[in-house]
């Protein structure tokens, strides 16, 4: 690992144009990258320069613009695919976002293969997004939705889940970060236990993508999901790692042009591989940017981003704890660099309205986690999240900006 | 620290959020609603006791919710109890105009002063709904609407 005095947070933060901006009068402290991140420069030029110079559709042509943007689209994929470390580029779908690839999977593999009594395991961390699809198919199926429960620090209950796995179990549906708390799950415990159990894996990778390397063949995982405007790219464009042999024998999702073989009006087959799951024409330049962000932040490093983060983290949770009636919701041994924290007889709505006015950028609410939520009896939390581009002033910024809500709050 | 903050927070405000007035579930209510914002999660019910003529004889509320939605609902209930209902429904037709910036020359009669309190809230548009939770809800009290959502 690149000793911590060569990460030059300073350097990185110029990469994000945002920062040049004030907020309110205030520099902007922006800890609020878990809903979304900022966007490097490399990421805005790249798709410009795509509308710019070579924008066609993909797939289509034969004329030199389609070629050029079809290979700029399928290389976007290649670095998505070298990233994850995926067997094969045919492993890799590009969607709208983590939501829809979830969707994708619930809705045809899900629909596929579960039968009325078969187990949908989840957890009390999840997401919204992981928790609602499943619901709807088992609805649609007749199986049944069941939460691995999690501890009072907000850790995922091994051995719980270990008493859960049974033969009924068919599909286990984890996130690999909170995006709430910002517990770091086992996945690869996970992910065994439940192969032995004759289950089929979904890891929500959308909070870890930002964040660490992610291998799926070393986790072993079947699918991985993750977004990517959270991992510094644009919106609207997400990402479906699945396992060949699992794609393969899936139903297309979504129906329309280039995901056929041949269509006649009795009957039509569809693409192999990737193409099945891209109906339509795709987020061409957002999966193109989407290339440029994972370039960019292979280019700092994970090793150095995590230990920088770690220190953040550290140094965050240390000034926070100084606060008094500060609640850090969320204390994991393991956790990435997302703190939630409520207040004594303060409302986080009303927390993040003051803190705003301080140029501090953090999210309120539930997160959409409300089974968390309820987990830990609170209606919502304060959120800070942090990124690679954030530094100790930023820290400092939200400890002030929380201080200046206990004097507004007396 | 900046000056439309200590606006949307005065005194008057944090007292009715810390101790907010008819918080309470009276046994004779014969009208309430349930309102929820999404968003938040925040929760109120709003109970009224509606006698002859649209009198409103008593209103109350519970429920969870930031500081300017629990001063709001406490200010409400304070306000329209010994209104009719078409009083009640006139204030909140202005206060709604007041708290989105649509109205500058706001008058409530008696409550004018009152109301204007809560007027911090037009500078931040993504607290207007915690401000009208509760009048939403107290207006669909009346119409036997049981549930409301702001969104």
């Amino acid at each position: 690992m690149n000793d911590m005095t060569t990460y030059d947070v300073e350097k990185i933060r110029r990469d994000f144009p945002i920062f040049s901006r004030e907020v309110h009068g205030k520099p902007l402290a922006f800890m609020d990258s878990g809903a979304s991140a900022q966007k490097p420069q490399v990421v805005i030029d790249t798709m410009e320069k795509a509308y710019l110079e070579t924008y066609a559709n993909v797939h289509r042509g034969v004329h030199y613009l389609s070629q050029v943007s079809t290979e700029l689209y399928e290389g976007a994929r290649e670095i998505v695919s070298a990233h994850l470390n995926a067997a094969s580029i045919e492993e890799v779908i590009f969607t709208k976002n983590a939501t829809e690839s979830i969707n994708l999977v619930a809705y045809s593999y899900g629909w596929a293969n579960l039968k009325p009594g078969d187990e949908i395991l989840l957890s009390t961390l999840e997401h919204h997004s992981n928790i609602v699809p499943w619901q709807l198919i088992a609805e649609k199926t007749g199986a049944v939705v069941k939460a691995v429960p999690i501890d009072e620090h907000g850790e995922f209950m091994l051995d719980a889940y270990y008493g859960m796995l049974g033969p009924k179990t068919k599909i286990v549906a984890v996130t690999h970060i909170s995006n709430a708390i910002g517990t770091i799950t086992p996945v690869r415990e996970i992910i065994d236990a439940a192969h032995d159990a004759g289950a089929v894996v979904l890891i929500d990778g959308s909070q870890a993508a930002p964040h660490m390397k992610i291998d799926v063949q070393s986790l072993g995982a079947d699918f991985y999901v993750f977004t990517g405007h959270k991992v510094f790219g644009p919106t609207g464009i997400g990402v479906l790692y699945g396992k060949a042999e699992l794609l393969d024998k899936m139903p297309p999702f979504l129906a329309g042009g280039d995901m056929i073989e041949r269509v006649t009006f009795e009957k039509t087959t569809f693409a192999k591989g990737h193409a099945k799951f891209e109906a339509g024409t795709p987020p061409i330049v957002q999966a193109i940017g989407l290339g440029a962000a994972i370039d960019y932040v292979n280019n700092i490093g994970f090793d150095r981003i995590g230990a920088h983060e770690q220190m953040l983290l550290a140094y965050a949770t240390e000034q926070l704890k100084q606060i008094n009636s500060l609640r850090i919701i969320g204390q994991a041994k393991h956790k990435a660099a997302i703190i939630s924290f409520t207040l004594d007889g303060v409302h986080p709505h009303d927390i993040g309205t003051i803190v705003d006015r301080g140029g501090v950028a953090i999210r309120v609410g539930h997160h959409c986690a409300q089974p968390l939520m309820d987990h830990f009896d609170v209606a919502a939390t304060a959120r800070a999240s942090f990124a690679l581009y954030n530094n100790r002033a930023d820290v400092d910024a939200l400890v002030a900006a929380v201080r200046s809500v206990q004097e507004i709050f007396g | 620290m900046m000056d439309d903050l200590r606006e949307l927070y005065q005194e008057v405000i944090l007292d009715h959020s810390k101790r907010p007035r008819n918080f309470r579930h009276p046994a004779d209510a014969n009208h309430e609603a349930h309102g929820y914002n999404p968003l938040c999660g925040d929760t109120v019910n709003v109970y009224l006791k509606m006698g002859h003529n649209g009198l409103i004889e008593d209103a109350a509320f519970e429920g969870k919710g930031c500081a300017i939605s629990l001063a709001s609902a406490s200010m409400m209930t304070e306000i329209i109890k010994g209104k009719t209902e078409s009083e009640a429904r006139e204030i909140f037709d202005g206060f709604q105009k007041l708290v989105k910036g649509e109205e500058n020359e706001f008058d409530a009669g008696e409550d004018t002063e009152r109301l204007m309190m809560l007027a911090g809230v037009k500078e931040f548009p993504m607290r207007v709904k915690c401000a009208t939770l509760a009048w939403h809800a107290m207006s669909s009290a009346m119409d036997d609407k049981p549930e409301i959502s702001t969104e």
